[in-house]
């Protein structure tokens, strides 16, 4: 619980500097992840969902729902591996919910090659939260390539938080 | 005349700058050698009305005529208010001394009739310094509704005509029509002929859809779409706009689709557990092949004219890179070898050259080198170009240029293959990922 509280605030910094823009995907994104997510917080029936460790809002916002990479690459950092250990805690805690792993690129590469390069960023996140206990089949991945970028600006400040594997919880089965 | 400009072609690929010129005291035809470009002048009075429900059609379609030829860099339309002679009737003989006295090399006369909805229309092309017909007259029928096409017809014969080669201007493209903010962009798939007229949307803005790819009749278009929540290859009927996901070999993720020469098959790419390689199957009996069993990425397939090769990209040497391999599969050679990071190969549809992608220096360009990765040279640079697409007769490139920042918008652009005529294709709102379709029929 100690390393889980840490893992926790760790990722909180991180969801701080990454999360400015929440509900990008409402429009866009798989449809499995965006209506799992509004099924999810219907579903809590608590004020404050935030506080309620077993929400996915708690998921996203407190213990972080994404881990960010270096240019072409899908190595997860350390800062990255303890985000996904507190991940891995929740989806083993939680075990009504399904994730999607959203792999995503920034725009410097060609359109295809970032489809694959998301899929790789995807996977290595499923990956890792296999290897702390989570059952494979609760995770499907998907990669957005650089189709949907979190922020928009044309320098590294930007790039380096689209470059990321985001966790999209999603109560009930993946189709 | 082929075999001349490809001769000629070869001298532009070999780093010379183009020149087009005519060789006055032979018969009409443009050629290219090395110097300054010098656009073949010609002239293109109004078309002949027939009879009074053509004149307004008359007038376009010589107006289109004049825009095709010029557009391509290697015309240059003599203004009417120079002309001495005025063209009355189809029928009248060609005053050639009033045409050689303004330096026209080409004259191109015309006529066209209206009848309820057909139209049909007639044209001449004269070499004006040898005073002859270059060819004999021809006649197109259609629709008043496309006339553009007659115009597009009649361009394209005149251009085959003095150059020696299959024209472009009555194709179309399908492309990716873009809108909203960057961070939520809706994308749909459209299509339209070469000049970015007549656009018509294939799909709603439902579920994102990239980089649609013609087959080689231009009767269906494969796409990537995330209609089902995650990244498949659907195929399009173009004339009902039907659409079906096609049936790949099993993965998470099937994507960069591209149709066989002879449109039996599509090449593709599969990811699966992070690994991404190329696969093909067969559309008459739903078999799939695997070509490729690498730890690294392999995308952006394309099939060489005669079909029996495969350029591809992949990052199995640490950067993307160009390779090329039997359709079978098996050992791949690389073949970019330049500075940079190199992606979206096609091969050219006169099997000659390959255009590419290539990321250097912060930089993106849109370049050819030939199959053996030689002689590469780069016809584009700005912040984001990608995505190269041929010209049915393998002369041009259109691609998609793409600004940075918050307000960064997507636009078609295409360049001639030696580099020169760079322009934006006239497309309302944001476009992204073409690809050009063969001349219609």
């Amino acid at each position: 619980m100690v390393f889980l509280k840490k893992a926790a605030v760790l990722g909180l910094v991180l969801a701080t500097a990454a999360c400015t823009n929440p509900d990008r995907f409402g429009a866009g994104g798989a449809d499995a992840g965006a209506s799992g997510a509004a099924g999810a917080g219907a579903n809590t029936g608590v004020v404050s969902p935030a506080s309620d460790p077993t929400s996915p809002v708690y998921f996203s916002q407190t213990i972080g729902d994404r881990v960010l990479f270096a240019v072409d690459t899908s190595t997860l950092t350390p800062a990255g591996q303890q985000t996904l250990i507190g991940q891995a805690q929740w989806l083993n805690q939680n075990t009504d919910y399904q994730a999607i792993v959203e792999g995503h690129a920034d725009e410097q590469g060609t359109r295809e090659y970032n489809i694959a390069l998301g899929n790789r960023r995807a996977n290595a996140v499923r990956e890792f939260l296999v290897s702390q206990g989570v059952n494979s089949t609760r995770l499907r991945v998907i990669s957005y390539g650089k189709e949907r970028p979190i922020e928009v600006c044309a320098s590294e400040a930007c790039y380096s938080q689209n470059r990321r594997a985001v966790t999209v919880i999603a109560a009930g089965g993946l189709s | 005349m082929t075999k001349l400009w490809t001769l000629l072609l070869a001298v532009v690929i070999g780093g010379g700058i183009a020149t087009a010129s005519m060789a006055q005291d032979g018969p009409l035809r443009l050629t290219i050698t090395d110097g300054v470009i010098e656009p073949l002048p010609f002239a293109a009075p109004q078309f002949q009305a027939e009879n009074p429900e053509a004149t307004q059609v008359a007038a376009d379609i010589s107006r289109l005529v004049a825009q095709d030829l010029a557009g391509t860099g290697l015309f240059r339309e003599i203004p009417s208010d120079a002309f001495i002679s005025q063209v009355s009737t189809f029928a009248q003989p060609v005053a050639y001394p009033d045409w050689r006295a303004i330096n026209a090399q080409a004259l191109i006369t015309g006529a066209v009739a209206v009848s309820g909805d057909s139209l049909t229309v007639k044209f001449r092309l004269y070499d004006v310094f040898s005073g002859t017909e270059l060819g004999g007259g021809l006649q197109f029928a259609g629709t008043v509704p496309g006339w553009r096409r007659m115009g597009h017809k009649v361009a394209d014969a005149v251009y085959s005509r003095i150059t020696g080669e299959g024209g472009y201007f009555d194709s179309r493209v399908v492309f990716v029509s873009e809108s909203g903010p960057k961070d939520n962009r809706a994308k749909r798939l459209a299509i339209m002929d070469y000049d970015g007229a007549n656009v018509q949307f294939l799909t709603d803005s439902a579920a994102i859809v990239l980089a649609p790819r013609f087959s080689p009749t231009g009767d269906r278009v494969l796409y990537t779409s995330y209609e089902s929540g995650f990244p498949r290859i659907n195929v399009l009927d173009v004339a009902s706009v039907g659409r079906r996901q096609l049936s790949t070999a099993e993965g998470e993720m099937a994507f960069s689709p591209r149709f066989s020469r002879d449109g039996r098959e599509v090449v593709y790419s599969l990811a699966n557990g992070g690994n991404t390689d190329l696969y093909r199957t067969d559309l008459t009996t739903g078999g799939h092949t695997r070509l490729t069993s690498a730890p690294s990425i392999e995308t952006a397939p394309s099939f060489s004219p005669d079909g029996s090769q495969i350029v591809f990209e992949s990052d199995r040497s640490g950067t993307p890179q160009i390779y090329i391999m039997s359709a079978n599969g098996g050992e791949a050679r690389r073949v970019s070898f330049g500075e940079g990071r190199y992606g979206t190969p096609v091969w050219s549809p006169r099997g000659d050259l390959i255009a590419f992608t290539k990321q250097n220096a912060g930089r993106f360009h849109i370049g050819v080198m030939r199959t053996d990765g030689s002689e590469e040279r780069l016809l584009t640079a700005s912040p984001l170009d990608e995505g190269p697409s041929w010209s049915p007769n393998g002369r041009v490139i259109m691609f998609t240029r793409e600004t940075l920042g918050a307000t960064g918008t997507s636009s078609l652009y295409s360049v001639d293959v030696s580099g020169r005529n760079l322009k934006a294709v006239a497309v309302n709102g944001g476009a992204s990922d073409p690809s050009w379709g063969p001349l219609q029929p």
